[in-house]
Parts: C-alpha cells; sequence; structure tokens
C-alpha cells in the first residue's frame, strides 16, 4: 500500500512500539453473531478495542462493520428482528448481561452517526442534553462549564462562542459533525463510536475531524467505520477488515497496510475490490 | 489567445436534427396545464356562487328593525291591585305586550277607543316584547308609573318589508303585510324612530317560534362544550394512542389489526357513530338526552382516528436520525419520544386536531340522533343540560317556513364559517410559531 507516506509510516511504527507495553483491552468481542431476521450479518467474530486507541473498522459495502459497530452500545436493539449473539464486553463486563443497564451503557459508549444529526435546538442545548438527563450538571454554571469544554475538546468553541444559542443546524455540515462529537464528548463516555463520521464531509472539514480523532484518543477510545484507506491509515492504530459479514484480519495499522496476512485485504486496500 | 486558438479549429457541424417528439411533449404539457386550471377555475366558481349565496341572504340577518316607543309603564295595567310587595309573581305575569301597542298606538296618533286600527297594529312589534319589558321591570320595579323610550324589535313581516324582502306590488291580500301597515312603517321611518340596529339577538336569544327572537345563543353555548369536551378527551386519548403504536407497540399482527381498524373507522359514517352514542351513552349508561356531554363523547368517538392518522403520519415524518442521536446519548426511549420526537411532531399533530375539531363542530348527523334537534329556548348551565349546536341549529331553521326564519339560516350559516376560518386560522399561526422555535 502506497497511500501512506515513508514519515508517516515510520511515526506510526514508533507510537505504537511506545504503547505496547502499557496496551489495555477496553472492549472485547467473542463469537459475535448478529442475524437481521432470517438473515445473517456477522458470523463470530472475534476483536478485541484497545484503550486510547483509535480501531478502524474497514471493508466493502454491506460487510457488517457498521453492524459490529453498532453491537458495541447496543443500537441494534433498536432495530425490529435485530438479533446478537455472543458476548461483548465493557471493561470485562458482558453488555448484553440482563443486569447492564442500556443507558448506562450507551452514557458510557457514545456514537457519532454517518449524517450529522444535531437536533433542532441551540447549540447549547444540543450539547447540554446529554448532562441534563443523565443529571451529570448540578447547576446552570456546571453545565455552560461542561458545554464549553466539551466544544472546545471537540475544536468548535471558537468558530461558535459567540453564537451558541442559535440553532445548531444552522452550521455547516463539518461543523454540525464537531458539534455532534462536542455532544458526545459532553456525556463522558469512555468510548466513542464513529459510524463513517467524514463521509458527508469536505476534505477540509474532514481533516479538521480526523485531527480531532487524533487528539480526543488522549482521554477517549475510539472505533471508527470508515471506507477510505487513507482515513484508516491516518487515524488509527489498529485496522480490522470485514468482509462478508466475517472477520478477515486485525492487527497493528501499519501492518495492515504494508504486510497483510490475508489476500483479501490485500486486494481490498489496493482497491483490486471492493 | 483563447480566440486566436478558438478561430484556427474548424467548427464542428451539427448532425441532422432528430424528431423527438418536442412538440407533441410540449402540448402535452400545455395541455395538462389547462385541465388543471379548468378544474381549479370550476372549484373557485362553485366557491363564489356558495359563498354569494349565503352572504347575500345571510348579512340582512346581522342587521334588524327596532321601534323606539315612548313606553308607559302604566301600573293599572302591570298591578291593577297594587299586590306586588305580597306577590312578586304578579310582574311576571302582567300583560306587557299592552304596553307597547299603546305606545305604538300613541306615536302613529291612533286613538286607543279606535278598535279596527288597534287590531290593525298587532303583530307591528314583535311578541318579545313581553319578556323585554317584564325583565325591565323585574330589575327595576321603581319604573311603574312611568314613561321611557325602550327600543322594541318589530315583527318579523314588518321586518321583512322594512329590509325590502316583500314584493309590495303584490295584492294586499296575497301578502303578509297590509297597506295600512306599510303606510304606519313609512311613516315612523320618517319620523326616525324606526330603524335597523345591529342584531345582537342573532348571538344571543335561544330556540324561538319567532323568528325576529330566535338566535344561535344556546347553540353556540352548547357547539362550545362539546369542542371543549372532544379537545380534552380526544387529544391526549388520540395522541397517547399514536405514541404507543407508532414508538412502543411491537410490529405485529396484532397492532397491525388495530392499525386498519383505526383506518377503517375514519371511514365510518358519522351517523353510525350516532347510533353507537344513542345506544351506549344514553340507553346503556343512562345520560340525559340532547346534552352536550352525550354530543361531546360521541363526536369524540368520531375525531379519534382522524387525529390518530395525522397524529402517526406526523410521528413517522419526524427522521430516525433523530431517534438514533438521542438513544446514542443514553436518552430512554421515553425520553426521547418526548424530549426530541413528540416537540418535531407537534405542528402535524395541531393540524389534524383543528381539522379533526372542525370536521366535529360541522358535524349534524349524530347529534339528531342522540335528541340535540330539539327547542332549547334556555342557555345550558352545564354540559348535562340540554342544548343544541350550531349545524343542528341550521338544520332546524332550513325546516321552518317562514321567509324571516331562511335569513336566520344564512346568518347561522355565516356564523359557523367564521367559526370554522378562526379555526383553521389558529391551526396555520400555532403552526408557524412552533415551526419557527424548533
Amino acid at each position: 500500500m502506497n497511500l501512506m507516506t515513508d514519515t508517516k509510516l515510520q511515526q506510526a511504527l514508533e507510537t505504537s512500539v511506545d504503547d505496547k507495553t502499557d496496551e489495555l483491552i477496553k472492549m472485547q468481542g467473542r463469537k459475535v453473531t448478529v442475524h437481521y431476521g432470517y438473515k445473517q450479518a456477522l458470523f463470530d467474530i472475534d476483536l478485541d478495542i484497545r484503550e486510547n486507541q483509535v480501531t478502524a473498522l474497514i471493508g466493502p459495502s454491506g460487510c457488517g462493520k457498521s453492524t459490529f459497530l453498532r453491537c458495541l452500545n447496543r443500537m441494534n436493539d433498536t432495530i425490529a428482528g435485530a438479533k446478537v449473539g455472543g458476548m461483548i464486553t465493557l471493561d470485562s463486563e458482558n453488555i448484553y448481561d440482563p443486569r447492564i443497564d442500556v443507558v448506562e451503557l450507551r452514557a458510557r459508549v457514545g456514537m457519532v452517526f454517518q449524517k450529522p444529526n444535531p437536533f433542532p435546538k441551540s447549540i447549547f442545548e444540543n450539547v447540554a442534553y446529554g448532562p441534563r438527563i443523565h443529571g451529570l450538571a448540578r447547576n446552570k454554571a456546571d453545565l455552560q462549564a461542561i458545554v464549553e469544554s466539551s466544544l472546545k475538546k471537540a475544536a468548535l468553541w471558537n468558530e461558535v462562542k459567540d453564537r451558541i444559542h442559535e440553532p445548531g443546524t444552522g452550521l455547516s455540515g463539518g461543523q454540525q459533525q464537531r458539534l455532534c462529537i462536542a455532544r458526545a464528548i459532553a456525556v463522558s463516555p469512555e468510548v466513542i463510536l464513529m459510524d463513517e463520521p467524514c463521509s458527508a464531509l469536505d476534505p477540509i472539514a474532514t481533516a479538521k475531524v480526523e485531527e480531532l480523532i487524533d487528539e480526543l484518543k488522549q482521554n477517549y477510545t475510539i472505533v471508527i467505520v470508515t471506507h477510505s484507506m487513507q482515513q484508516a491509515a491516518r487515524v488509527s492504530q489498529r485496522t480490522a477488515m470485514f468482509h462478508l459479514g466475517y472477520l478477515v484480519e486485525e492487527g497493528p495499522t501499519e501492518k495492515m497496510f504494508t504486510n497483510p496476512d490475508d489476500k483479501r485485504t490485500q486486494d481490498y486496500i489496493t482497491g483490486r475490490f471492493g | 489567445m483563447t480566440d486566436a486558438t478558438l478561430e484556427r479549429l474548424p467548427v464542428a457541424k451539427a448532425p441532422a436534427r432528430r424528431d423527438i417528439g418536442l412538440k407533441r411533449r410540449y402540448a402535452a404539457e400545455r395541455r395538462f396545464r389547462f385541465y388543471g386550471l379548468a378544474a381549479i377555475s370550476v372549484g373557485l366558481v362553485f366557491l363564489a356562487v356558495m359563498l354569494l349565496s349565503i352572504f347575500g341572504k345571510g348579512y340582512t340577518s346581522f342587521v334588524q328593525t327596532s321601534v323606539l316607543l315612548p313606553i308607559t309603564f302604566d301600573q293599572k295595567v302591570i298591578d291593577p291591585q297594587n299586590k306586588r310587595d305580597s306577590d312578586p309573581n304578579v310582574l311576571v305575569k302582567a300583560n306587557y305586550p299592552v304596553l307597547a301597542q299603546r305606545a305604538l298606538a300613541e306615536r302613529l296618533g291612533i286613538s286607543p277607543t279606535d278598535k279596527p286600527q288597534m287590531a290593525a297594529l298587532k303583530g307591528f312589534v314583535s311578541d318579545g316584547v313581553r319578556t323585554q319589558l317584564r325583565n325591565m321591570v323585574v330589575a327595576d320595579p321603581s319604573l311603574i308609573g312611568t314613561t321611557k323610550d325602550v327600543w322594541v324589535l318589530a315583527g318579523a313581516n314588518i321586518d321583512s318589508a322594512f329590509k325590502g324582502q316583500i314584493d309590495l306590488d303584490v295584492a294586499e291580500g296575497n301578502r303578509k303585510v297590509s297597506d295600512k301597515q306599510v303606510a304606519w312603517m313609512n311613516q315612523l321611518r320618517d319620523q326616525g324612530v324606526m330603524e335597523g340596529k345591529f342584531n345582537t339577538g342573532l348571538f344571543t336569544f335561544g330556540a324561538s317560534s319567532r323568528p325576529e327572537t330566535a338566535g344561535v345563543g344556546v347553540a353556540i353555548v352548547g357547539s362550545f362544550y362539546m369542542m371543549l369536551i372532544v379537545l380534552v378527551l380526544a387529544l391526549p386519548i388520540g395522541v397517547a394512542a399514536s405514541i404507543y403504536l407508532e414508538e412502543f407497540a411491537p410490529k405485529n399482527r396484532l397492532t397491525d389489526i388495530i392499525e386498519v381498524n383505526i383506518n377503517n373507522l375514519a371511514a365510518v359514517p358519522s351517523i353510525v357513530f350516532g347510533l353507537l352514542g344513542l345506544a351506549v351513552f344514553i340507553n346503556f349508561m343512562g345520560l340525559p338526552r340532547s346534552a352536550a356531554l352525550v354530543g361531546g363523547l360521541v363526536l369524540t368517538l368520531m375525531t379519534l382516528p382522524t387525529i390518530i392518522i395525522a397524529t402517526r403520519a406526523a410521528l413517522a415524518a419526524v427522521p430516525p436520525s433523530i431517534r438514533s442521536a438521542a438513544l446514542g446519548l443514553g436518552a430512554s426511549k421515553t425520553q426521547t419520544v418526548f424530549h426530541h420526537v413528540l416537540p418535531l411532531a407537534t405542528p402535524g399533530i395541531l393540524t389534524g386536531t383543528i381539522i379533526g375539531l372542525a370536521r366535529a363542530l360541522g358535524e349534524t348527523a349524530p347529534l339528531l340522533l342522540i335528541g340535540m334537534v330539539a327547542f332549547v329556548a334556555d342557555y345550558p348551565t352545564t354540559p348535562l343540560d340540554p342544548s343544541t349546536a350550531l349545524p343542528v341549529q341550521i338544520y332546524m331553521w332550513a325546516n321552518e317556513a317562514e321567509r324571516a326564519f331562511v335569513e336566520r339560516m344564512s346568518g347561522a350559516i355565516i356564523i359557523l364559517l367564521v367559526f370554522l376560518m378562526a379555526m383553521n386560522i389558529t391551526a396555520i399561526v400555532l403552526r408557524r410559531r412552533f415551526e419557527r422555535h424548533w
């Protein structure tokens, strides 16, 4: 794969070597299967998500990467007829255990969607909604502080601080997506799931979001689904390749893009199919 | 530079034009536009004819001919034996029309002993003076023995003649006002004591067999009670049912059957709902007949499917991405619905509700079956008292033979139309406001 320049590759290699000593597993999938009605969408996926790293899920359309992502915060529960099997753990707790509260899980595992979907409310209300329903702010000043720090973390504060009470839907596409990221951050999740967060954005907005993802990984564990090989190479430390509902292979990003074990991975990242 | 390049190159030759049916396509387009315009024109013409005929017949009902009479509250007529302190009924039973007749005779310069002339005065002033003068005296007995100028209503035929609705070229025996009455009418008009005044009675009177004292007051109160009951019952029940069906209920055979049946209910003729109300609310539950409560319940049954269908459509129109966003933040299903989906659906729900209410306001058939087609002269104080409704009042007046009732009927239609228009405008205004807010 020649999309990564040598220097970037070198950097990626170095960071991953540095991290290797204290890598922890945040989420773990074992024999995960998903059925939509009679159709099986995922077959026995075994995948580890490492803490404070960006894990990219790649693969051709319909390969099940979004389905797997949606298993991680049980968003598949909302789809009629979807059935999840196997086990997924968050900090070694099974998230499909009946004792686990799905509302609490989603507060710990936030999500950013493919299309920016701000609420048709003000920018402030968008970010404040999560902390408000979870009772994270004791008073108004608290809430304002949370909103401000979330918008700052999402690198949006400087652009919107003068119009924080204007509708969030009036922002540009890229700003809307960063608003959605700020909204997810405001709940202080441990893991952030991103489902093709840049597919509706132009290259400049994409660059900003990618920069943001790189910064966020210091505090959060990030799982990102992407169709763009360059994006996976740029932002992720580990990459998992899906195909037709199976996990083809998983490994450090630089290895996946330079020396994959599986021929399908090789073919996909060089653009021979997909 | 570019120009030079352009000049140097040979220009491509256009190939022979193909016939791709442009003429035919444009003709089809023009034809279709014409059909559309024609359809709209036909609709507009019918609307204009309807409105013109209603307003043309009805606008005169907002004016009522009145006569200014110097009424002498003669104690000899009202209370000959001076017993009013011991028996208050004396004031109620007194022969008040005589007072008006005498005052009129005095105005016209007719001697009270001239029997034939006095007989011809009958019907010149409305019999409604009986209640009008009685109420004055009962409220203030000190009026007895004094003379006061009072505007009293003219009789229905005099009113029609004064408004020019009776053809005076017809032979005297074939019309309802005599030449003598016409002469008196002109005399009073010339004196400036007979004129058309704004008809407040149309809005305040209840049912009456005399057109000049008949009004839609009771019907408006009845309709108001019913709308209140429909709003209070149908809106919460309808919205709750829709939210459950649309957001919470599992999609299975049972909910499919419920959905089909709700759609069918919306198509059930309203008279069937009337029969249902008669059987269930009056016969089985023993609620009073002719009561606005029963009418409101029946109209609620009728309006529910409309509201449910409109609300479900409004809920389904909220983009799923909003639901995902809220759920992804850890909002519960109920929070998602009440914080995000329902507010976004509110404009649609409001519109559906007001359209349902407007339909209920104009509904007549079911009310006939539960006995609301009744002669109700007294205002209902609670929804359990007998009352009528605006459309039923129109129906009853349409059955009357007198010319003056036709006028009243058109007036009542105008009032009903104004209410409906006000409701629709409210719907539009509320909708705009909510849409701007979100």
